[in-house]
């Protein structure tokens, strides 16, 4: 079956500093991917640059048949089909919660306002924050901001969901109500990358692990094996620290 | 020491059309040099050096010289070889707008730099256009932070017409000097158009405090 991405020999530099070496990866479709690894190993710079927040220099990224490295492909197309969730939540403070969800789909989907906010919301509804509609988001736990980022990002409808550290910087006790909700985005067969330290989540959600160290991808499998019987002695290392 | 509030009285008429001016030529000025500022800020943003390097240059040769000598080469200068001869008015709109633009510029570049870059990567990453990400997000939230900034620029601008007086255009100043060699006196002309002058920077203050607010 054809990748929903495919990526192909990716190098990304900052300045003199090599921060992506070669890396090919594919994700298919319903496919959770977690991608693991300690900090500076590159794992979220990967992952943004699968929606060209970062410009590879060398390589290719194929979605659904589209490369973005071709001049001819509007990025901003590409992007209305990946949702993407950051680690500071970057809510629009300016508006409020429901505005937040609503911008996208009518400026960018051109969606009726109508339309919109009924879809916005249903979204509320699935993180459990409709009573949140009319606020703004300064006065939203971090656990919650993050729920509407999360409902931001599924009011465009994406085919795929890219997580960058979504609960690293959540209070602890709000860590579970956000991982949650992306059990239930994977339970509904979204398909997902993943960039996170959770390891309990990795192992219980994900489809596919992958361990990233130095700008490389170290090793990769299913969350068994990659947990239970490492084969790289780093991918060893990292995780005797972590678990 | 005697103050003679009669030879005031006497040119509360011209003070008062000479406030107007001054009002006026700043109102018009802060509005033009605004919207001639926003391009060359956003100009001094722009990703290639060489496409930036006017715009540093213009911020540089206005906030780098005096007002006093941008006032001269625009009148004797740079109108005349626009417009044939001199002209007092176009100079006063032009020569404040190009001083204001620079500032103004200055202004908009920092409060739009201020913003988180994650505001913007949030916008692009829900598929707005670059300038969808500046018009939705970015700009709303960077003009409040702009507003004690521009109220400042404002303040400074219409204390700074009263240069204008150099080239007799008839604002403020321009009147008290008349008086002043009218009647041979020092007090009452400067004083009195200190007295107009704080008035106007006063009640603007109060009113930019007032927008502060609101916004």
């Amino acid at each position: 079956m054809e990748p929903m991405i495919s990526v192909r020999h990716l190098h990304k530099s900052f300045g003199t500093h090599k921060v992506l070496t070669d890396i090919s990866v594919d994700i298919h479709i319903r496919e959770v991917v977690v991608v693991i690894g300690p900090s500076g190993s590159g794992k979220s710079t990967f992952l943004r640059c699968l929606n060209l927040l970062e410009q590879p220099q060398e390589g290719d990224i194929i979605i659904e048949g589209t490369s973005l490295m071709a001049k001819t492909t509007r990025i901003n197309d590409i992007r209305t089909e990946l949702g993407m969730v950051f680690q500071q939540f970057n809510l629009f403070p300016h508006k409020k919660v429901i505005e937040n969800i609503m911008l996208a789909p009518v400026r960018v989907r051109k969606w009726p306002v109508g339309q919109a906010r009924q879809k916005a919301l249903e979204l509320l509804d699935k993180v459990g924050l409709r009573e949140k509609a009319d606020v703004y988001p300064a006065s939203l736990s971090g656990g919650q901001a993050q729920r509407v980022a999360i409902a931001r990002a599924l009011a465009m409808e994406p085919k795929i969901m890219l997580f960058d550290e979504p609960t690293s910087a959540l209070d602890p006790e709000m860590v579970g109500e956000v991982l949650a909700v992306m059990k239930d985005l994977a339970r509904e067969g979204m398909t997902m990358v993943v960039v996170t330290h959770e390891m309990g989540f990795a192992r219980e959600v994900g489809d596919r692990v992958l361990f990233m160290e130095q700008g490389v991808v170290v090793e990769e499998g299913d969350p068994e094996q990659l947990f239970g019987h490492p084969a790289h002695e780093r991918t060893q290392a990292f995780l005797s620290k972590v678990l | 020491m005697d103050f003679r509030f009669d030879i005031i009285a006497h040119y509360i008429p011209v003070l008062l059309r000479g406030t107007a001016f001054t009002i006026g030529v700043s109102i018009v000025s802060i509005i033009l040099g605004s919207v001639l500022g926003l391009g060359i800020g956003f100009g001094k943003m722009a990703p290639k050096a060489y496409f930036r390097w006017p715009f540093h240059c213009y911020i540089n040769f206005f906030r780098g010289t005096p007002l006093y000598v941008q006032i001269l080469i625009v009148h004797f200068g740079v109108i005349p070889a626009f417009y044939g001869s001199t002209n007092v008015l176009m100079t006063s709109f032009v020569a404040l707008s190009l001083n204001s633009a620079a500032y103004s510029a200055e202004i908009f570049r920092a409060g739009i730099q201020s913003i988180d870059p994650g505001q913007r990567e949030a916008a692009v990453s829900l598929g707005m256009t670059q300038f969808q990400a500046m018009r939705f997000i970015i700009l709303p939230q960077a003009v409040k932070r702009m507003v004690p900034a521009f109220g400042n620029e404002f303040i400074v601008l219409v204390k700074d017409s009263s240069l204008l007086a150099l080239i007799a255009a008839p604002e403020i100043m321009y009147w008290s000097n008349t008086m002043k060699g009218q009647y041979l006196r020092i007090w009452e002309p400067y004083l009195t158009a200190a007295l107009i002058y704080f008035i106007l920077t006063y009640s603007l203050s109060k009113l930019l405090n007032y927008i502060e607010r609101k916004v």
